[in-house]
């Protein structure tokens, strides 16, 4: 079985998240830049005295995707490095994933992970 | 022709020229990105079509005879009489070409206010005919016809360009409307780095538009330039405390709002004031400025990016301000003096005059080509075309493109809106 991890995160987490991941064995992570409504304060710019509220934050998803039992582990080292404990830390969430495919070389499964 | 006069001048008339796009990146990192290439071609045709108009007629129509009172002729229409030989050697030419220069970004001051939703087509004629009708007129009057005459002093443009300008942003906004969602759903400045950098390429070419108005290298030219330093600086220092002290923080915004207005401010002095006194001018038009851009929340006109509360408010305060520091004794010239230079209010009403005379004329034959053109080709773009953004619908181009959209092309671009994208 193989699990995919997703998590929302503050954009300037994103290296520690990286290097835990890196130190904790896993070869390969996805990042996206995203816009969230959910979670933490608005932020507020100010132009010429023109205040604008900016309530959908830039925020970082990650996707790792891998091996059933790896999968706790790994979503605590994602949690724990993502963590500032205030508001705006963004979630975690794990899936199932139902097939992976290496496009290269046509390997799935658990064999296409690594 | 003095060889220096005839240098600086030159030099003078390019820095002035690369104005108006230094202004085109001020107004377009202020504008939302779906629009920034809207406004730069708004800039940019003035640039196309202002020079050929210039040349053609309306140096003639602005300027000469230099005695008319209302308006010029035709005697130096096509360059006619316009020899580089001779007694003149040339120097009325450079006088042409680099009134051009101002000529060429009068009418595109106008364009930050009517941002963001208006046609294209519509500008297209708007700015070419405002210069013929409402610039070279005031122009006329302001220098060498019945206002300069009567004593008004405006050095290098800030009743005939600024406050003229201004007030036809205003009239322009009146006709066009408010952008919809305005002003509850505001949209910041797209990229703050552009405006910078627009900044202080005004504030370069700002040095020939004042300094180059001495027509000489003479020491009306360096105590011009020094204003144009002094002024540009200390408004922009003043509209940044303001703002630290009303609103919390330094903005960048507020020290660019502050030097353009500042440099307005001076404008109209810059050789008729010296001493302390641009420091004066610079922080009155920075205080002022930075609470006049308020007014349009207040009164309900959208003016998109403040050209009537930092151009209109700051060239008038600027003018009037001659009426109070002109010192014709340190420039060794016959103007009046002002009133803290013993010359009492006969100065200061003679700006106010000559003032109010332009932003009554200028408001009224700008509403009236407004409504002309709002009456036949149409002002303002469709609201699907003002909600998606102006650059696409209006010229066929984008301002900037990422891989996905690039890849995505085809399908990236709504059906009613696609439009033929060359690569």
């Amino acid at each position: 079985m193989i699990k995919l991890l997703t998590a929302v995160i503050r954009p300037h987490q994103l290296d520690a998240v990286r290097d835990a991941l890196v130190e904790a064995g896993v070869h390969g992570m996805t990042a996206t830049e995203v816009r969230g409504l959910a979670d933490g304060p608005d932020h507020t710019e100010m132009y010429r005295g023109a205040e604008y509220t900016v309530d959908a934050a830039h925020q970082i998803r990650i996707e790792v995707v891998v091996d059933l039992f790896e999968a706790e582990r790994l979503a605590e080292v994602i949690v724990a490095a993502a963590r500032t404990g205030k508001a705006g830390d963004g979630k975690l969430w794990i899936t199932d994933v139902e097939r992976v495919v290496r496009i290269r070389t046509g390997e799935r499964g658990v064999d296409a992970l690594h | 022709m003095d060889t220096g006069d005839a240098a600086w001048v030159l030099v003078s008339a390019a820095l002035v020229l690369f104005m108006t796009p230094g202004l085109a990146f001020f107004y377009g990192g202020m504008d939302r990105s779906r629009n920034v290439l809207n406004m730069l071609m708004m800039n940019f045709w003035c640039l196309l079509t202002i020079p050929v108009l210039w040349v053609v007629v309306g140096f003639s129509l602005a300027q000469a005879p230099f005695e008319n009172d209302l308006i010029g002729g035709f005697d130096n229409a096509f360059l006619r009489n316009m020899p580089i030989t001779g007694e003149d050697g040339g120097f009325s030419l450079l006088v042409m070409v680099f009134l051009g220069m101002f000529a060429v970004i009068t009418p595109a001051l106008i364009s930050g206010a009517v941002a963001g939703r208006m046609r294209f087509g519509a500008w297209a004629i708007f700015a070419p005919v405002w210069m013929l009708l409402v610039f070279a007129p005031v122009f006329k009057w302001v220098y060498g016809g019945w206002l300069g005459q009567r004593g008004s002093l405006d050095f290098a443009g800030g009743t005939a360009i600024h406050v003229n300008a201004g007030i036809a942003a205003l009239a322009c906004v009146l006709v066009l409307g408010k952008r919809r969602g305005w002003p509850s759903a505001g949209s910041p400045p797209h990229s703050m780095p552009l405006v910078m950098l627009g900044t202080g390429i005004l504030w370069l070419g700002w040095f020939g538009f004042n300094a180059g108005s001495a027509l000489a290298a003479n020491g009306t030219a360096v105590q011009a330039f020094i204003n144009t330093f002094v002024a540009g600086a200390a408004a922009g220092l003043a509209w940044a405390l303001v703002e630290r002290v009303r609103d919390g923080h330094f903005t960048n915004l507020g020290a660019a709002s502050g030097i353009v207005a500042g440099l307005v401010a001076i404008t109209p002095g810059a050789g008729y004031v010296s001493g302390m006194a641009p420091i004066l001018i610079g922080l009155a038009a920075g205080v002022i400025c930075c609470y006049a851009v308020r007014l349009k929340h207040r009164a309900g006109y959208d003016d998109a990016l403040d050209v009537v509360g930092v151009h209109f408010v700051g060239g008038l305060v600027g003018s009037l301000a001659v009426g109070l520091f002109s010192d014709p004794q340190f420039f060794g010239t016959e103007n009046m003096e002002g009133l803290f230079f013993g010359g009492g209010l006969e100065l200061l009403f003679e700006q106010a005059l000559a003032n109010g005379v332009t932003i009554i004329y200028s408001f009224v034959v700008t509403g009236l080509l407004m409504l002309a053109l709002k009456a036949t080709i149409g002002v303002r773009v469709p609201d699907d075309v003002e909600q998606a953004g102006l650059d696409l619908p209006e010229h066929a181009e984008q301002a900037y493109h990422d891989d996905l959209s690039a890849g995505l092309r085809e399908t990236g671009v709504p059906s009613e809106l696609r439009a033929e994208v060359r690569t």
